[in-house]
């Protein structure tokens, strides 16, 4: 179809994806400027459904969005309780680490509740609602519209077109949805974002993105054996000291532990499986034991933004703004993001409802009040902890971690992220092959009966998301050098070698992925480009997750 | 011609439900729910029959929680020009749902009732068939192909030794299969004019039918997985296998 004759609609407001970032963006705006028509759109099937997080709320910024967050029904049923933090010395052997409220203040977690984070979002959604917001879960913002290098909307993608492109029986045409400004929520490495990013080179002035990838489980467990509100995190084994990860387990809700891994996406074997690492650590006693009697009910995966303060990029551009996690707000000692994400959100509300009120194209107070805002302190405070564990290794940056944390960051250095996640690996034969063990299909598993749990729907014959810029890049690079490392760190086995033997090929099972964006941020030559699917594509997490 | 549309909310095909861990029943809470794919089925029949202009107007009508609005404003996005809801939070049997759609048949008066023949979660395969033994109407069931004139319906029905085609007089309850069609997306000019349609909501309460149980359910239980299976390379390693794993030979 010729653009001219593509439907458009037109709002003062737009707010690309539903997370908790731009749920409180669209909730703020309105309580800012009530008659401004608001529009956000996401390409889950239904709010929250492409949610993952632990998830640990601090509810700094609900409280400053909703007073009387308590009384409107917000799902924080689950304060915490108590906390450890366990470094895993070998498979069996482990040391608790004391809590010293003074000494690690990024650690501590009185006052937060441990919550789903999907169930959050979706209750945010029906208070924006409530406010006059309208929101369309199912349809994804597949490209800009850029006219005069300003930004006046997104186009939402065709549905019905067939492998190759074409229109298929139940073709729908795509449409312009424009606005006066638009507000990309959508999270890590979102595609528009990216895109963004790069066309007005919003990182001129910051370093790269640092990256992980969490993959998730939630566990159903026997009563007597559920603590609510008990959380733990481990660090060390499974991974050597120059690989950054961790686990999480939070007991919350009725009978769920909230189990995950995080692997920092600057890793250098190629032959590490961030999914084989996340089925390894259950094995530990620390950790084993909270699984007993109990059945894994839902798994999924996504990438997070780790760079903190030091690749906060430039935060608006003519037309629109970044918030939350597209932006790269998490506090990676906190192991949080969901606060700083609603308040960038609720301060570029704050500065969008000013400029809609003036001719003014960009909106550059989001800048300048984010700037003075508690988040700017916050990761400022905790820039050097994330890169000091590059820099020295997980032992060393653990004592770094504990001085700096006690200066409260106030050191006169900035350590940097000097290159991007995609250089960091080493070539496959100067990597140490990892050995998973094999699944026992009770506490650990393999990645297919992993993937059925996020109920994911790809309509079979949509064109695929998950395209090769250089087909044969794959082979000079991929395989020759690293052997296929998108096979190994892929949460959703997208990506698999056939014919390795003969003639190496890569096939593409892009339905089954679970948009968690690590192959456009991991791959070697950044060859992988993740567009977005068909809208109402993707993962269905259930509520709990 | 007026058309009656059935459409019932279930969990979305796509999501694998577990059974409540006191096997009382499957975990619906927090789960994505979507319109029936056979009652989505019926109303793309009805909005195609209206653009042919054979039918004149489509009356969605669903049965349950207050959130069943929400698949009814699918079937009005989807074409469908205004809903009636009746409210209820009993869980109701096939014959408390004909007794119910038979009030509302007489009261909008349709010459067609169009709806899936069974619904996604319950498999029951009864509602269309009772309700046009309640009506005394003609009924097609399991419609893979349907030709409709003012007065008659061609119908092709899907059964085991191949596919029946019958003729019916008006006016019909026909159930229809997933191969009568490919229901279209909703676009999004239409799901925002589906937001302002009428939606009639009616209290079971207030309709003077009694819902008595005849059903109970005693448990759900998952279905056994099956065991992994292996690939063998000869006819030997088959009886070895069977000898001394299975010891069954």
């Amino acid at each position: 179809m010729s653009e001219s004759a593509r439907e458009k609609m037109e709002f003062d407001v737009l707010i690309v994806g539903g997370g908790p970032s731009g749920l409180s963006a669209a909730i703020r705006l309105k309580q800012l400027a009530p008659s401004a028509q608001i529009c956000l759109i996401e390409k889950a099937s239904e709010i929250g459904a492409h949610i993952v997080s632990g998830a640990v709320l601090e509810p700094t910024a609900l409280k400053e969005l909703f007073s009387d967050w308590n009384s409107r029904g917000a799902p924080l049923e689950t304060p915490v309780k108590k906390e450890r933090i366990m470094y895993l010395l070998n498979d069996r052997k482990s040391i608790q680490i004391p809590i010293i409220d003074w000494m690690m203040p990024n650690m501590v977690n009185e006052g937060n509740y441990i919550i789903s984070l999907g169930d959050f979002c979706r209750w945010l959604a029906s208070e924006a609602e409530a406010l006059g917001v309208e929101i369309y879960p199912g349809f994804a913002g597949s490209d800009l519209i850029i006219e005069d290098n300003q930004v006046m909307g997104v186009l939402i993608g065709d549905m019905g077109l067939d492998k190759d492109g074409k229109p298929g029986s139940n073709f729908t045409p795509g449409m312009e949805l424009r606005a006066k400004y638009t507000i990309f929520s959508e999270g890590c490495r979102g595609s528009l974002s990216k895109k963004l990013i790069s066309h007005y080179n919003l990182r001129k002035k910051s370093d790269p993105q640092t990256y992980g990838i969490g993959i998730k489980e939630l566990w159903e467990i026997p009563s007597d054996l559920h603590f609510p509100g008990y959380m733990q995190h481990s660090f060390g084994w499974p991974l050597d000291d120059n690989t950054y990860g961790g686990s999480w387990l939070y007991h919350f809700g009725k009978n769920l532990v909230s189990f995950g891994f995080v692997l920092g996406l600057d890793y250098a074997n190629p032959w590490l499986s961030p999914f084989g690492e996340t089925q390894r650590v259950k094995m530990h006693p620390a950790l084993k034991k909270h699984f007993k009697g109990g059945r894994r009910i839902a798994y999924g995966a996504r990438a997070l933004s780790e760079g903190g303060f030091q690749s906060i990029p430039k935060l608006s551009f003519p037309g629109g703004v970044l918030v939350g996690d597209a932006a790269g707000f998490l506090n990676m000692p906190k192991i949080k993001g969901t606060h700083t994400a609603m308040k960038s959100g609720m301060v570029a509300a704050e500065a969008i409802a000013e400029a809609l009120n003036s001719a003014q194209i960009e909106p550059v107070n989001y800048q300048k009040r984010m700037q003075q805002s508690w988040v700017w302190e916050e990761l400022y405070s905790v820039r050097n902890i994330r890169p000091s564990f590059a820099k020295f290794g997980a032992k060393l940056a653990t004592v770094y971690t504990g001085i700096d944390s006690m200066l409260r960051g106030k050191v006169p250095w900035t350590f940097h992220h000097r290159q991007g996640d995609n250089t960091k690996l080493d070539p496959a034969d100067m990597s140490q092959p990892v050995c998973y063990p094999k699944p026992d299909n009770k506490l650990t598993f393999d990645r297919e009966s992993s993937v059925y749990l996020a109920n994911i729907d790809h309509r079979d014959d949509q064109p695929i998301h998950l395209k090769l810029k250089n087909e044969a890049i794959w082979k000079t690079v991929n395989w020759d050098v690293f052997k296929s490392p998108e096979s190994r760190y892929c949460p959703a086995a997208v990506y698999e070698v056939v014919n390795a033997d003969v003639e190496p090929t890569l096939q593409i099972n892009s339905q089954n992925c679970v948009h968690c964006k690590t192959c456009d941020i991991k791959d070697p030559t950044q060859n992988i480009n993740w567009e977005t699917p068909e809208g109402g594509s993707g993962p269905n997490y259930p509520g709990g997750m | 011609m007026k058309v009656l549309v059935p459409v019932k909310r279930v969990v979305d095909s796509n999501i694998k439900p577990l059974v409540k861990s006191d096997n009382s029943g499957v975990e619906t809470d927090g789960l994505k729910m979507s319109m029936n794919p056979f009652d989505e089925t019926a109303v793309e029949e009805a909005v195609r029959l209206k653009e042919q202009n054979i039918v004149s107007e489509i009356v969605a009508v669903s049965i349950g929680e207050a959130k069943c609005q929400d698949t009814l404003r699918t079937a009005m996005a989807m074409g469908a020009y205004r809903s009636i809801l009746i409210t209820s939070d009993e869980l109701l049997e096939p014959l408390s749902i004909a007794k119910i759609l038979q009030k509302i048949v007489e009261k909008e008066q349709p010459n067609l009732v169009l709806m899936g023949k069974q619904a996604s979660d319950d498999d029951t395969n009864a509602t269309g068939q009772i309700l046009a033994g309640l009506l005394g109407w003609s009924q097609g069931t399991f419609v893979s192909k349907l030709e409709l004139t003012s007065d008659k319906a061609r119908v092709h029905r899907e059964i085991d030794e191949g596919v029946q085609i019958l003729d019916l007089t008006l006016p019909a309850v026909i159930t229809t299969d997933l191969r009568l069609n490919e229901p279209r997306f909703a676009s999004l000019p239409n799901i925002m004019k589906a937001r302002k349609k009428p939606i009639e909501t009616i209290a079971l309460s207030d309709m003077d039918i009694k819902t008595t149980t005849r059903l109970e359910m005693l448990s759900v239980k998952e279905a056994s997985t099956s065991r992994e299976g292996i690939i063998l390379n000869s006819v030997e390693e088959l009886v070895e296998k069977l000898q001394n794993e299975a010891k069954v030979i």
